[in-house]
C-alpha cells in the first residue's frame, strides 16, 4: 500500500511537469500580451514595461526562468494586480472557494445519495418518477440560470440572503453560490446512486440476505450500499477537484474573490503568472482528489487492493 | 474551519435579521466600480476605475470640482511664464500626508521622477512628456536628474516645459502626474501601496483591498478640506456582471453603478427613473480604414460608406440610446472648441444614400458586382450588433461585409502590430479635456494610427497647433486640422460615447461630467 502511494506522488511529478510546459507554451502563443491595450502605449513606454517584466527575453528564456522560480516555490508577481503576488491572491482567492466548493460537494453527496437510494427503493413509484424529474431537471439547468434565479428569489424578493460579494463569508453571502454549485452535481449524484443502488439490490447477495432474515435497515445500508457507492467514490474525485478549485460562472454572477475569477480574469487579461499559477493549482487538486478516490475505492470495495 | 461553518449555519437566521447596519450607514457610499484595479499605486494606473480611486486617495497639485473644471489641489496657487514655458506652484500651506508630514515641492519632484523613470514601467508616463527631457529621460537617453521639475524651496515647485503645452494644467488632474510621499515609498519599496503601508494626501485612506472583492477607503481627517467631505467610508465593489450588480443596486446592497446592462435600457428607466444617468462622455467610437491598402485607399469610397451608415438608428436601435450619434472624431463638450464636422452630417439619411449610390456606381460596385469588406472587431455584445447593423446597412449597396470577432487582447495586438484588415473597430476616450487628445489618432505615425493614415497638411496643423501660443488660434487650427480628417475620414466617426451612471437618490453632488470623474470627497448620502 505505501509503495503504491509513493510510486503514484511520485508520477504525478512528470504529469504536473508536463502540463506546467504544455501550458508555458500554449499561452504565449495566443496573440497579445498583458499589456495589450485599447488605446498603445508609446514604444518606449511598452520596451520599459516588458523589461521589467521580462517579456522582452525569448519565449524559452522566460519558461526557464519560471521553472526556476518555481522550484524555489515562487510563482511569480500578478502582470495585471500589479499590488500583488500570484501566491498572495491565492492566500486570499483559495480559501473562499474551498470553502463554498466543499460545502457544495458535501450538500450534493448526502442529499444527493439520500435522494438516489430512495429512488432506488421505491423503484418506478411516484417518489421515483418525482426523483427523477429533479434530478433531470437539476443536471440541465445551467448555473448562469439558477444563479440568477437564486438572486432574484432569496435576495431581491424575499431578501434573505446578499445578492453579491463575500460579506467576510457570512452564511447571507455563501448559501447562494453554495447551492447554485451543488445543485448539478447532487442531480448527478442521485442519478448514479439511483443506477448503482437498483442493480445492487438485485444482486445475488442481497437476495441471499434477506433470505437470511436480515434487517430492511441492515440489508440497504451496510450491504447494498457498499456496493452502490462506487461509482460515487470515482465521480466524486474530479468532481471535488472542479468545485474546490472555483467555479467561473458562480463566482462572477455572485461577485465573490474565488480561484475561478481570478482564472478567467487572468486569462482574458493575458496575466501569464496568475494563469499559470491557476492550471499549477487545479492539476494539483485534481491529481490529489483522484488519488484520493483511488484510496477510498480499497476501501469501500474488499477486492480492490493495491500492492 | 468545518466547526466554524456549522455555527454560522446555526447562526445563519440571526445574520440576516443584522444584516450589518453599517453597510448600509449613511456615511458609507457603497460604489459599484466596472472591473477591479491593476493597483492604486497612481504612478502604475491606467483605467477609468483606477482615476477614480486614486482621485479618492490622492490629490495632484491640480484637482477638479465636481463638473471637472481645474481647481487648487495640492498646490495653492502657480502662475506660467509669459512664453508659457516654465509654471511655478505655491504648495498649500498645511497640506500633510495622512501620516502627518508635510507634503513638498520635493514629494512632486521625486513623483514626476518616479513615473518617468524606465524602472516604474509607467503605462501613463506620456503624461509627464511635455515637461522638459522628460520623454527623453523614459526612453534611457537622459538622466532623471535632468528632467524639468525642480524644488525652489519645500514650498515652491517649478516646472520647466519643452514648448506652451496650453493643456498641461489638465494633464496634471491626471493622477500619473500625482504626487506620492516620498518617505513612504522609500520605507516601503513596491510594498508602499498596501493597505496599513500606504500615505496619501487626499480626502480618503486605504483601509482594505481585497481583489474581486471590496476596496475600503476610510476618511482622512488630516485633508486639507476635509471638513467638507461628507462621507465616512466609501466601499469600491466590482461590479462585472452587469445584470447582477443592477439587482444588488435595486436590493440596496450598492449605491451607484458606472457601468449598467444598456441593453435593458428601456426597462430600466421605467423601473429607475431619473436614478439612471445616460449623458455625453468626451469618448468616439470609430471604425477605422486601412487606407494604405486598396480601395481603401480612396477617399471617395470611405466617405460613401461612411454616408449609408445611418447612425441614428445605430443610436437608438441598437444602442437603445446609450450611445449619441457621432459626426465628428472629437466630440461635444471641449469648451472653446468647435468640432469639424463631416459635410454631410446635416443632411436626411435618404439624400446621404443617394449621394453615395452615385459614387458606388462610379466606382462600380454594386448587388451585381459586389466589394467584400472584413470587419474585424473586439468580443462584446453591443460591438457585435453594431458590426451586424454596419453588414447590413452596407449589403443593399453591393458590400459582401465578413466579420471577424476576436477578444480585446487580440485585437488591439493585431491593429498595433499593423496587422491586415479592412476595416476595424476602435474607440477612444479622452485623457484630458483637450481636441488634441483625439486628433493625434490621425497624426503620421502615431502609436495609435492603426489605419496608417498620413497626410502631411493635417501634420503640419497639429504641429503649427502644438506650439501655437494664443489659445483661440489653436483651437482654429485644431478645428481646421479636424477638417481635413472629416473629408478625408481615414476612420469614419460612428457614435459619442455616453456615462452610463446608475446612482441612488440618496446620493447627492454626483454631477455628471463629460470625463465621468467623480471624487467621493463632494458627494453625500441620507
Amino acid at each position: 500500500m505505501l509503495r503504491y502511494v509513493f510510486r503514484r506522488l511520485l508520477t504525478a511529478i512528470p504529469t504536473l511537469f508536463l502540463i506546467i510546459t504544455i501550458s508555458f507554451f500554449l499561452m504565449h502563443i495566443a496573440p497579445g500580451g498583458p499589456f495589450n491595450m485599447e488605446r498603445g502605449i508609446p514604444p518606449e513606454i511598452k520596451a520599459n514595461i516588458e523589461r521589467v517584466f521580462h517579456l522582452d527575453e525569448p519565449v524559452w528564456m522566460q519558461y526557464f526562468r519560471y521553472l526556476g522560480n518555481l522550484a524555489h516555490g515562487d510563482l511569480g508577481p500578478s502582470y495585471i494586480l500589479i499590488n500583488f503576488s500570484v501566491a498572495e491572491l491565492f492566500a486570499q482567492s483559495l480559501p473562499v472557494s474551498i470553502r463554498i466548493g466543499s460545502w457544495a460537494m458535501l450538500l450534493s453527496l448526502v442529499v444527493g445519495s439520500a435522494m438516489g437510494v430512495l429512488a432506488a427503493l421505491r423503484h418506478n413509484k411516484f417518489i421515483d418518477f418525482f426523483i427523477v424529474t429533479l434530478a433531470t431537471g437539476g443536471s440541465t439547468l445551467p448555473t448562469f440560470v439558477t444563479a440568477p434565479l437564486i438572486q432574484l428569489i432569496f435576495g431581491l424578493t424575499l431578501k434573505w440572503i446578499w445578492i453579491g460579494g463575500w460579506h467576510d463569508g457570512e452564511l447571507a453571502a455563501a448559501i447562494g453560490p453554495i447551492v447554485t454549485l451543488a445543485l448539478p452535481q447532487l442531480a448527478t449524484v442521485a442519478r448514479l446512486m439511483r443506477g448503482s443502488m437498483i442493480e445492487a439490490l438485485n444482486a445475488h447477495h442481497i437476495r441471499t440476505a434477506r433470505a437470511m432474515g436480515l434487517s430492511d435497515f441492515s440489508v440497504v445500508v451496510k450491504h447494498a450500499m457498499r456496493g452502490a457507492l462506487l461509482p460515487i467514490v470515482s465521480y466524486a474525485g474530479p468532481a471535488a477537484a472542479g468545485l474546490v478549485t472555483g467555479s467561473i460562472i458562480v463566482e462572477t454572477i455572485f461577485q465573490i474573490p474565488g480561484v475561478g475569477r481570478a482564472f478567467i480574469d487572468g486569462a482574458l487579461n493575458r496575466d501569464y503568472t496568475l494563469v499559470m499559477g491557476t492550471v499549477i493549482l487545479i492539476a494539483v487538486f485534481t491529481i490529489l482528489f483522484n488519488f484520493l478516490s483511488d484510496l477510498l475505492y480499497a476501501l469501500v470495495d474488499p477486492r480492490v487492493r493495491y500492492d | 474551519m468545518k466547526m466554524t461553518n456549522l455555527k454560522s449555519l446555526m447562526a445563519g437566521a440571526a445574520v440576516f435579521a443584522l444584516m450589518s447596519s453599517a453597510a448600509f450607514a449613511a456615511g458609507t457610499w457603497n460604489r459599484g466600480a466596472n472591473g477591479d484595479v491593476q493597483s492604486v499605486d497612481p504612478h502604475k494606473t491606467s483605467t477609468v476605475e483606477e482615476g477614480n480611486i486614486t482621485r479618492d486617495l490622492f490629490t495632484g497639485l491640480i484637482a477638479e470640482d465636481p463638473e471637472g473644471n481645474t481647481i487648487p489641489g495640492a498646490a495653492e496657487s502657480w502662475t506660467a511664464s509669459a512664453d508659457g514655458k516654465v509654471y511655478t506652484f505655491k504648495m498649500r500651506k498645511g497640506g500633510v500626508w495622512s501620516d502627518g508630514t508635510p507634503v513638498t515641492a520635493n514629494d512632486f519632484v521625486f513623483s514626476i521622477r518616479r513615473v518617468l523613470d524606465p524602472a516604474t514601467a509607467s503605462e501613463y508616463a506620456s503624461m509627464a512628456f511635455p515637461i522638459l527631457n522628460a520623454e527623453q529621460a523614459n526612453g534611457g537617453k537622459a538622466k532623471l536628474e535632468d528632467v524639468g521639475a525642480k524644488a525652489i524651496d519645500d514650498m515652491t515647485l517649478e516646472i520647466t516645459l519643452k514648448g506652451p503645452t496650453p493643456y498641461f494644467l489638465e494633464m496634471l488632474t491626471h493622477q500619473a502626474m500625482y504626487g506620492v510621499s516620498e518617505a513612504n515609498v522609500k520605507k516601503f519599496g513596491n510594498d508602499f501601496v498596501k493597505a496599513g503601508n500606504l500615505v496619501s494626501n487626499g480626502a480618503f485612506t486605504l483601509a482594505e483591498n481585497i481583489p474581486g472583492d471590496h476596496i475600503k477607503l476610510v476618511k482622512n481627517p488630516k485633508f486639507f478640506d476635509a471638513d467638507k467631505v461628507a462621507l465616512d467610508v466609501v466601499n469600491y465593489i466590482p461590479t462585472e456582471d452587469r445584470a447582477a450588480g443592477i439587482k444588488r443596486f435595486q436590493a440596496g446592497e450598492i449605491d451607484s453603478m458606472n457601468d449598467m446592462p444598456t441593453e435593458q435600457l428601456a426597462d430600466l428607466k421605467a423601473k429607475f427613473g431619473d436614478q439612471i444617468h445616460i449623458t455625453p462622455l468626451l469618448g468616439t467610437y470609430y471604425y477605422i480604414f486601412k487606407t494604405k491598402k486598396a480601395p481603401w485607399d480612396n477617399p471617395k469610397l470611405r466617405n460613401a460608406i461612411s454616408m449609408v451608415i445611418d447612425r441614428e438608428q445605430l443610436a437608438t436601435k441598437t444602442w437603445q440610446n446609450a450611445m449619441l450619434p457621432g459626426y465628428s472624431l472629437v466630440p461635444p463638450g471641449v469648451k472653446g472648441y468647435t468640432a469639424s464636422m463631416m459635410s454631410y452630417a446635416a443632411m436626411p439619411q435618404l439624400d446621404r444614400e443617394d449621394a453615395a449610390k452615385k459614387i458606388f456606381d462610379e466606382l462600380g460596385i454594386s448587388p451585381a458586382h459586389p466589394q467584400k469588406l472584413e470587419l474585424r472587431y473586439n468580443t462584446s455584445e453591443n460591438h457585435k450588433n453594431t458590426a451586424v447593423a454596419f453588414q447590413e446597412m452596407l449589403k443593399p449597396w453591393g458590400f459582401d461585409v465578413s466579420l471577424i470577432n476576436t477578444d480585446g487582447k487580440t485585437h488591439y495586438s493585431y491593429l498595433e502590430q499593423k496587422g491586415d484588415f479592412d476595416v476595424a473597430r476602435a474607440g477612444w476616450n479622452a485623457d484630458f479635456k483637450d481636441p488634441v487628445t483625439f486628433l493625434n489618432l490621425g497624426h503620421t505615425g502615431d502609436g495609435n494610427n492603426y489605419g496608417e493614415y498620413s497626410n502631411k497638411d493635417y501634420d503640419a496643423l497639429l504641429d503649427k497647433a502644438s506650439v501655437e501660443a494664443d489659445p483661440v488660434a489653436r483651437m482654429k487650427e485644431l478645428s481646421d486640422a479636424e477638417a481635413i480628417l472629416m473629408k478625408d475620414v481615414p476612420m469614419i466617426p460612428l457614435l459619442y460615447y455616453a456615462n452610463h451612471n446608475v446612482v441612488s437618490s440618496k446620493l447627492h453632488g454626483f454631477v455628471e461630467n463629460v470625463m465621468d470623474k467623480h471624487a467621493s470627497r463632494f458627494v453625500s448620502k441620507d
